[in-house]
C-alpha cells in the first residue's frame, strides 16, 4: 500500500539514498478504507449474500410462490421437493419457501431496529456522559453498569417476559439490552478525545459545547459506534429469534424464523429436515452479518 | 491488594442493589394489575382490597421495595402464584440443575476454546489460524437452540444413541451423575451449551495472544536467546488477564443464558423455570429466578476481577 510514485527514476543515480518520490499522493482515510474493502474478497462476497437476503425480504411478495399464511389441511408437513412446494410445507400446510422468504422481513427488522434505537439512545447518553464529566458521567455510567450486570439473553427474557410477547415489546427489550454497551463504547471514545489539545483550542477560540461536540467529537465517536453497532446486528437477530422461539417476541401466525423453529419443533420426528430449515436461515444471516462487520472493522482500522 | 479487594467489593454492592431494583420493577412492567392472575374476574372491590393488602400492594412502591428487599435478604423470595410453593425452593433446585450443566460445559468450552485460540494466536496466518478463526465465527453466529435441535435430530431421532430431552426417567430428584443411564441425558445439552463460549473464547484468546506476541518484550526475550517454548509461556501468561475476563463473562452466560438450550432439552434448570414462569405469568418466580441468576453473574464478575488483580499487579494499583 501507499507505494511512492517515482518520477523520472532514470535521472537518479542507482546508489542514491533518494528514492525519487518528491510528490507522493497519499490516500485519504476513506479512500484507503474503500481500497481495503475493494480488495477484501471475503467481506465483499458475504456482503453480496447480505444484500441478497435483504433484497429477498424487501421483494418478498414478488419472489415468494405462495402466501405465507395460506394453510392446507391435506398438505401438511410435506418433505423437501414435494410437488409445487420445493422446500416442503409446515405443520399447517403453509409453503416453507414463502414463509422463509417472508420470515426474513421480520427477522431482519428485529435485527436492525433495536440496534438503531440502542445506538441513538446509548450513543447520545455516552457522548453526554463522556463530555459532561463528573456527576453526569457517574450517574449515566453507573446506571448502565446495573444493566451490564445481567447476561443479555436473561435481561431480554426478563423484560419481554414481564411485558408479554409481541414484536414491539421484543424491540423495546432488545433495545434496552444493547443500550448500555453502545453507551460504553461512545463514552470511551468521547473521553479519549475530550482532553486533547484541539478541543481546548476550539474552546479557546469561542466554540460552544454543542459546536465542539458536533464538529470535533462526533467524528471520532461515530467510527467505533458504527462498527460496534454493526457487530450487534447478528447478536440482535440471534436474540430476537431466541425470544420468538420462547414464545415471546413475534407471535403466530406471523412468519418469523425463530417462531417457525419453535412451532416446527413439535413435528421433529415427522419432518426433521423441515424443522432445521429456519435455523439454517438464522445461521446464514447472522454469520454473514458477522463477517461483513469484521471486514468493515478491519478496513476502518478501528479498535473497540 | 487488600485495599483493591475492599474497593472492588464495595463497588459490587450498589450494582447488586441496582439489579434488585430492576428485578423488583419487573412486577410493574407487566401490563395490568400485578394481581390479575390471582383474582377471579368477578372479584368484588372488597376482595380485591383484601388480597391487595395481603400481598402488600396497597403500600407506596418504595415501601414495597424495602419490604421485598428485606425478605430477599432473609432468603424469602415470596410464593409462586401458580404453585403456591416458596420461590426460594424452586429457584434453588433449578439453579442447582443449571449448575450441573455448567459444571461440564465450563471445562469443555474453556479448555477447547483456549487451546484453539492459543494455537491460532501463536501461528497467525497459518492454516490452523484460519481454521480456528472460521470455527470461532461459526460458534459466535450459531443459534445454539437450533444446534440443540439438530443434535437431537441426529443423535436422538436418526441414530437413537442419546436421549432427546429431560433429565432421566425418574427426574431430577433421583439423578445419579455416575450412572450412564442418567448421565447420558447431560451429553447433548452440554455440547450445545459449550458451542458459543468455545467460539467467543477462541476468538478472544487468539486476539490477545497475537497482540502480546507483537509487543517489544517478546522481541527482547527472543534476543536474550529464549527458546520458542519459553517465549510462548511468557506470551500466554501476559495474555491471560484478558482471556480470564472473557471466561468469567462466559461462565455467567452459561449460568444465566441457558434458557434457550434448557427449553430445547426440557432440562429442569433455571431457564426452564423461567420459561414456565413466563407462560404462567408467574411474576414472583420470574423475579426470583432472574435476581438469583444475575446475582450469580455479579458475583462471577467480582471473582474474575479479583483473579485478574492477582495475575496482573498493574490492575491493583489502578
Amino acid at each position: 500500500m501507499n507505494k511512492p510514485v517515482a518520477l523520472a527514476v532514470a535521472e537518479i543515480p542507482a546508489d542514491s539514498d533518494f528514492d525519487g518520490a518528491p510528490a507522493t499522493k497519499v490516500r485519504g482515510y476513506w479512500q484507503s478504507v474503500g481500497y481495503r474493502l475493494r480488495h477484501d474478497w471475503v467481506t465483499l462476497g458475504f456482503g453480496v449474500i447480505v444484500l441478497l437476503i435483504v433484497l429477498a425480504a424487501v421483494f418478498a411478495p414478488l419472489i415468494a410462490p405462495f402466501s405465507p399464511y395460506a394453510q392446507s389441511i391435506i398438505g401438511r408437513l410435506k418433505p423437501f421437493g414435494w410437488r409445487g412446494h420445493p422446500w416442503g410445507t409446515d405443520e399447517l400446510g403453509r409453503d416453507m419457501m414463502s414463509r422463509l422468504i417472508y420470515g426474513g422481513r421480520i427477522s431482519l427488522m428485529m435485527g436492525l431496529v433495536p440496534v438503531v434505537i440502542a445506538t441513538m439512545i446509548g450513543g447520545t447518553l455516552g457522548v453526554i456522559g463522556g463530555f459532561a464529566g463528573k456527576v453526569a458521567n457517574t450517574a449515566i455510567m453507573r446506571t448502565m453498569d446495573v444493566f451490564y450486570a445481567f447476561p443479555s439473553i436473561l435481561l431480554a427474557v426478563a423484560i419481554s417476559g414481564a411485558m408479554g410477547g409481541g414484536i414491539v415489546n421484543g424491540i423495546i427489550s432488545l433495545s434496552l439490552v444493547f443500550t448500555p454497551a453502545m453507551c460504553r463504547v461512545a463514552e470511551t471514545a468521547t473521553a479519549q478525545v475530550k482532553n486533547l489539545d484541539y478541543i481546548e483550542a476550539a474552546r479557546a477560540s469561542g466554540a460552544g459545547t454543542l459546536t465542539i461536540i458536533r464538529h470535533h467529537v462526533l467524528g471520532n465517536v461515530l467510527g467505533p459506534v458504527f462498527i460496534y453497532a454493526s457487530s450487534l446486528v447478528s447478536v440482535s437477530i440471534l436474540l430476537a429469534s431466541g425470544l420468538s422461539f420462547l414464545g415471546l417476541g413475534v407471535q403466530p401466525p406471523e412468519p418469523d424464523w425463530g417462531l417457525m423453529l419453535s412451532t416446527l419443533r413439535q413435528s421433529l420426528y415427522v419432518d426433521p429436515l423441515g424443522c432445521a430449515l429456519p435455523g439454517i436461515a438464522i445461521f446464514i444471516t447472522s454469520i454473514c452479518f458477522n463477517l461483513v462487520s469484521d471486514g468493515i472493522r478491519a478496513a476502518m482500522d478501528v479498535r473497540i | 491488594m487488600l485495599g483493591y479487594v475492599f474497593r472492588r467489593i464495595l463497588f459490587a454492592i450498589p450494582i447488586a442493589l441496582g439489579v434488585s431494583v430492576v428485578c423488583f420493577s419487573l412486577v410493574y412492567l407487566a401490563p395490568g394489575d400485578p394481581l390479575q392472575t390471582v383474582l377471579p374476574p368477578d372479584a368484588t372491590a372488597e376482595t380485591i382490597a383484601i388480597v391487595k393488602h395481603a400481598y402488600g400492594f396497597d403500600r407506596p412502591i418504595p415501601v414495597q421495595y424495602a419490604i421485598w428487599l428485606w425478605h430477599v435478604l432473609h432468603g424469602d423470595f415470596g410464593r409462586s402464584i401458580a404453585t403456591q410453593r416458596a420461590v426460594t425452593l424452586e429457584v434453588f433446585g433449578s439453579v442447582a440443575n443449571t449448575a450441573m450443566l455448567a459444571l461440564f460445559a465450563v471445562p469443555l468450552s474453556f479448555i477447547t476454546g483456549y487451546s484453539m485460540g492459543a494455537l491460532a494466536g501463536c501461528y497467525p496466518g497459518k492454516i490452523m489460524d484460519r481454521v480456528v478463526t472460521g470455527a470461532a465465527v461459526i460458534g459466535v453466529s450459531l443459534p445454539n437452540y437450533w444446534l440443540g435441535l439438530v443434535l437431537v435430530i441426529l443423535f436422538a431421532v436418526e441414530y437413537m444413541v442419546l436421549p432427546a430431552s429431560g433429565m432421566g426417567q425418574s427426574g431430577s430428584a433421583a439423578f445419579v451423575l455416575w450412572h450412564w443411564s442418567d448421565a447420558q441425558f447431560l451429553v447433548l445439552p452440554v455440547i450445545t451449551l459449550a458451542m458459543i463460549p468455545i467460539g467467543i473464547i477462541a476468538r478472544t484468546t487468539r486476539a490477545a495472544v497475537a497482540d502480546v506476541r507483537n509487543q517489544d518484550f517478546v522481541t527482547t526475550l527472543r534476543a536474550m536467546g529464549l527458546g520458542e517454548g519459553a517465549v510462548i509461556r511468557h506470551v500466554l501468561k501476559n495474555a491471560s488477564p484478558q482471556v480470564l475476563a472473557v471466561m468469567g463473562l462466559q461462565f455467567g452466560y452459561l449460568m444465566g443464558g441457558s434458557i434457550l438450550v434448557e427449553t430445547v432439552f426440557t432440562w429442569p434448570g433455571s431457564g426452564f423455570l423461567l420459561n414456565k414462569a413466563i407462560i404462567n405469568r408467574d411474576i414472583p418466580v420470574l423475579q426470583g429466578t432472574i435476581l438469583a441468576l444475575s446475582l450469580i453473574f455479579v458475583l462471577t464478575n467480582l471473582v474474575v476481577d479479583l483473579l485478574q488483580a492477582i495475575l496482573d499487579p498493574r490492575i491493583r494499583r489502578a
